[in-house]
């Protein structure tokens, strides 16, 4: 059964391989269901699979698919333990739901079926991403998921914005993809061979520390790329442009959270690197507070979502950072489920508003979509860190394992917390402005609830929301153990379980009800507060990074470009090869004249070839 | 003094260069023709002459097929003059440069 | 002795009659000159024991050859006479070097050994009978012989396919029909 591992990652595949030549073929619905079944099928073929890990009777193993490159240990073989697993499970079983969603959601688009063949890519990319049992083929999965992210962000290309913000994505994800590639060759220098099990078993005895420090900052440059932390989130707003559906499932639930991933699944060089996991937790906790910041001031629901999923997935980043890896872990997992739900909820919304995004020409919306409007309150409930929803016990967790590490990570804790506060408030925000209140819509708009296909996983993800966070109490650390087989050489940090964990926890819940009660308090009037002068301008566009960015880099870049072309190419180049061309002929008519007609210069010629080689013979013969 | 080889190869020599210096010099196509078959007849005393020093009746046999092509290479090579003559009513080679580049 | 004289007397008539033919103006002279050359080369060729070819050189070159070429110099132009002046830049005085350059490496040369090969060679009564040369020529050079044959037959029928060659271009019609037609 484990030898068929490679099922897991054809099914989509193959889905996509169909729908893209045959998609427009067979249509919609058809393909929408075709590409459904492809996921399921995955996510059903895994769970047998699964079940020996959390009975604690498996161990990990690794399944050869194809001899690729034998000789630096990058082969086709997939990597089967609890955390590839728990990354299976996330992937295929969200994906599953958003696939079901999407049925619905894109009904009526023309490249309905090409829709479907890019999820499937984007499904099979992710999944060879977390199943790769070597960096070689990690970098596959790598790059082909920035690759689907490219395609389903300007999927609507015709738009310009589209089109621009899938590039802006691909080229930001490239930058960390350098960093990605450079730790993999620094890999190979060091060990010779890129598999994981050798690396990650022999790095004690062949890195020093500073060989470390240099592969994890430069792994980690990665993850920030494609986790969008400090400074390369500048890409995920912008990749709102996506279709809603694209939204949750990759820029929520799954490819933002591969850094994450891939953080955790090196962390035995992490802890070689002390000084690098400190810096990670840094950045980690950094992002999510400026996130927090700048999601306060959007006035786009996708881009308050946008900006509040850099900030969790900050604090993802800033678990792994301090060694608390099922706590990271966790949290990839419960956020996964309330912030697909949010996407998917808000993509309900923007359907019955006939496309409108701005929450300013919403409000009061929680009579007509009751489904959509109680599934998100689960959601908002869960993000907020209220108990008992699975927002609660995951960032709880992470905040508490911060908190265990002292020092200088107290600090880190602040910022954590502040940020709990600054995430109540701005989903409060995003819940009132949206929901309650009186109607603020455009005239013509009459928002009612969305079909059954696209409320059915708005419902299941809510449940999986509110109880998703019992698998890991700390009454029963279910997560942990179940992902004890992959950290059995790690040291991780785990939150205190005493009287700390206690005052903790109290702690949490009033920053959550204190976040939500302030932005209850200011935005559920009938008057709304002006949002306008300093620090809401600034906020709303998100403290000008991107202006910033434009100057310091791509203007150079395209001045550099555009030398190139005009001056180099142009000139240079193209003056070489003319050049050369000018030269031949001008010597071929400056020996021109030699061609005289004149049948007596050449007889001169040749009676003086034939003296030359005359006298030529007579000396070598030694007639002389 | 005798007459040794030296002398008859020194005087061939001589006539020879002297026919090579008018085929150069001249722009009359026939006296440029004749001064090639004056160079001819210098290459066959040559011959006869190692003939005679040699004691081998070979090189007078050679001299006969020289005689011979030479011969065929006049009869040629006049009926063309005489063709390109028609066409152009010129002998002088110096005005037959169309092939000048 | 006799030789001697013979050979010096002979030997300054052929270099005047090359340099006539050189310096003539007029071609006819030209020719003349060459003819006194060829007649030289026949009285050598008695020296050097070539009776058959010393007999050969006055019957074809003298007698065939030379008045080929007055034939064509009275079809072509008897009485034009060339212009002194050379166009060709340097071509007299480079001439001059290679001829002089050319005779005096043939001399260098052959000061060391003007004919190599061993004396012992040859027959030393050899005799340039027309029956030796004949026991020779048909002996030993048999297919050279034959192929002179081809050669000659070749040099006799493109001289008449050249002679198609008329000033209008190619007439290879006999000559009444193409009267009519043109008529």
């Amino acid at each position: 059964m484990i030898d068929s591992l490679w099922l897991v990652i054809a099914f989509p595949l193959a889905g996509a391989a169909l729908l893209v030549f045959f998609g427009k073929r067979i249509g919609e619905p058809a393909s929408g269901w075709i590409a459904s079944a492809a996921i399921i099928a995955s996510f059903v073929f895994a769970v047998p699979l699964v079940i020996p890990f959390v009975s604690g009777t498996a161990h990990p193993e690794t399944v050869l698919v194809y001899r690729w490159i034998p000789v630096i240990g990058a082969n086709v073989s997939l990597l089967w333990d609890p955390l590839s697993a728990l990354m299976v499970m996330v992937v295929t079983g969200v994906g599953s739901l958003i696939h079901l969603y999407s049925i619905g959601y894109m009904h009526g688009d023309e490249r309905y079926g090409r829709f479907f063949a890019y999820l499937n890519l984007f499904a099979a990319s992710m999944l060879i991403l977390v199943l790769a049992d070597n960096f070689a083929l990690m970098f596959v999965g790598w790059e082909l998921v920035g690759l689907s992210s490219y395609l389903l962000i300007s999927f609507w290309f015709t738009k310009p914005s589209a089109a621009a913000a899938g590039k802006k994505a691909f080229v930001v994800n490239r930058i960390g993809d350098w960093g990605f590639l450079v730790a993999v060759m620094l890999i190979f220098a060091a060990f010779g061979t890129v598999d994981f099990g050798v690396v990650f078993a022999e790095a004690p005895v062949v890195l020093t520390t500073a060989m470390a420090t240099a592969i994890t900052l430069l792994l980690f440059v990665g993850a920030a790329g494609k986790s969008a932390q400090i400074p390369l989130y500048v890409w995920l707003p912008d990749a709102m442009e996506g279709p809603t559906p694209v939204s949750a499932l990759i820029h929520a639930a799954t490819m933002v959270t591969a850094g994450v991933y891939m953080i955790a699944r090196t962390a035995a060089l992490f802890e070689l690197a002390p000084a690098s996991s400190g810096v990670v937790a840094t950045v980690g906790a950094l992002t999510a507070l400026l996130a927090a910041t700048i999601a306060i001031g959007q006035r786009d629901i996708k881009r308050v979502l946008a900006y509040s999923t850099i900030s969790q997935l900050g604090y993802m980043v800033l678990a792994v950072g301090v060694t608390a890896y099922t706590a990271g872990m966790f949290h990839l997992m419960t956020h996964a489920f309330f912030k697909a739900l949010l996407f998917l909820g808000a993509g309900s919304v923007i359907h019955a508003m006939a496309n409108e995004q701005n929450m300013d020409k919403m409000g009061g919306l929680r009579r007509a979509m009751p489904w959509t409007f109680g599934t998100m309150v689960v959601a908002w409930l869960a993000i907020s860190g209220v108990f008992p929803f699975s927002g609660f016990w995951s960032k709880d967790e992470i905040l508490a394992s911060t908190f265990a590490q002292g020092g200088f990570y107290y600090l880190l804790f602040a910022i954590g917390l502040l940020t709990a506060v600054l995430t109540a408030f701005y989903m409060t925000r995003l819940m009132v402005l949206t929901f309650w209140g009186a109607p603020r819509w455009d005239d013509g708009v009459q928002p009612s609830e969305s079909p059954g296909i696209m409320v059915v996983p708005l419902v299941v993800l809510a449940v999986l929301s509110a109880v998703g966070g019992f698998i890991n109490t700390p009454w029963r650390l279910g997560l942990e153990s179940f992902l004890e087989p992959s950290f059995e050489a790690v040291t991780q940090a785990h939150p205190s379980s005493d009287l700390t964990a206690w005052v903790l926890v109290f702690g949490s819940v009033t920053i959550a009800i204190i976040g939500i009660a302030w932005g209850w308090a200011r935005y559920r009037r009938d008057e709304l507060p002006a949002e306008t002068g300093g620090y809401w301008d600034a906020a709303l566009a998100g403290y000008h990074v991107d202006d910033a960015y434009g100057r310091l880099i791509v203007a150079p870049g395209l001045a550099v470009a555009s030398w190139s072309a005009r001056i180099f190419d142009l000139r240079v180049v193209d003056g070489l090869v003319n050049g050369l061309g000018i030269a031949v002929r001008s010597f071929a008519t400056s020996l021109r004249p030699v061609q005289s007609g004149y049948v007596r210069s050449y007889g001169l010629g040749i009676a003086f070839g034939a003296l030359g080689l005359i006298v030529y013979l007579l000396i070598a013969g030694g007639a002389f | 003094m005798t007459v040794t080889v030296a002398w008859y190869m020194t005087l061939a020599a001589g006539l020879f260069s002297m026919g090579a210096a008018g085929v150069l010099l001249r722009r009359n196509a026939l006296v440029m023709f004749m001064s090639v078959e004056l160079m001819l007849n210098s290459v066959n005393l040559t011959f006869v002459a190692a003939a005679r020093e040699l004691g081998l009746v070979e090189g007078q046999v050679a001299a006969l097929f020289v005689m011979v092509v030479a011969a065929a290479e006049v009869t040629i090579g006049l009926a063309i003059l005489v063709a390109v003559f028609r066409r152009r009513a010129t002998a002088n080679v110096d005005e037959l440069s169309a092939l000048k580049g | 002795m006799v030789e001697t004289v013979v050979f010096i007397v002979f030997a300054i008539a052929a270099v005047v009659g090359a340099v006539t033919m050189l310096a003539a103006r007029n071609p006819v002279f030209s020719a003349m000159g060459l003819l006194l050359t060829m007649f030289s080369m026949a009285v050598f060729y008695l020296l050097l024991d070539a009776q058959f070819v010393a007999a050969v050189q006055v019957i074809i070159y003298a007698g065939a050859v030379m008045t080929l070429f007055l034939f064509v110099i009275m079809l072509i132009g008897v009485d034009r006479r060339e212009d002194l002046g050379e166009q060709i830049p340097f071509q007299r005085p480079v001439t001059f070097v290679l001829a002089a350059g050319l005779f005096a490496v043939i001399v260098a040369a052959g000061s060391s050994a003007w004919v190599t090969g061993s004396a012992a060679f040859g027959d030393p009564n050899m005799n340039g009978t027309i029956e030796s040369v004949g026991r020779e020529l048909f002996g030993g050079w048999m297919i050279p012989f034959l192929a002179t044959v081809f050669l000659l037959t070749i040099a006799a029928v493109g001289t008449v396919a050249l002679a198609q060659f008329g000033p209008g271009g190619l007439r290879l019609a006999p000559r009444g029909e193409d009267e009519e037609s043109e008529a």
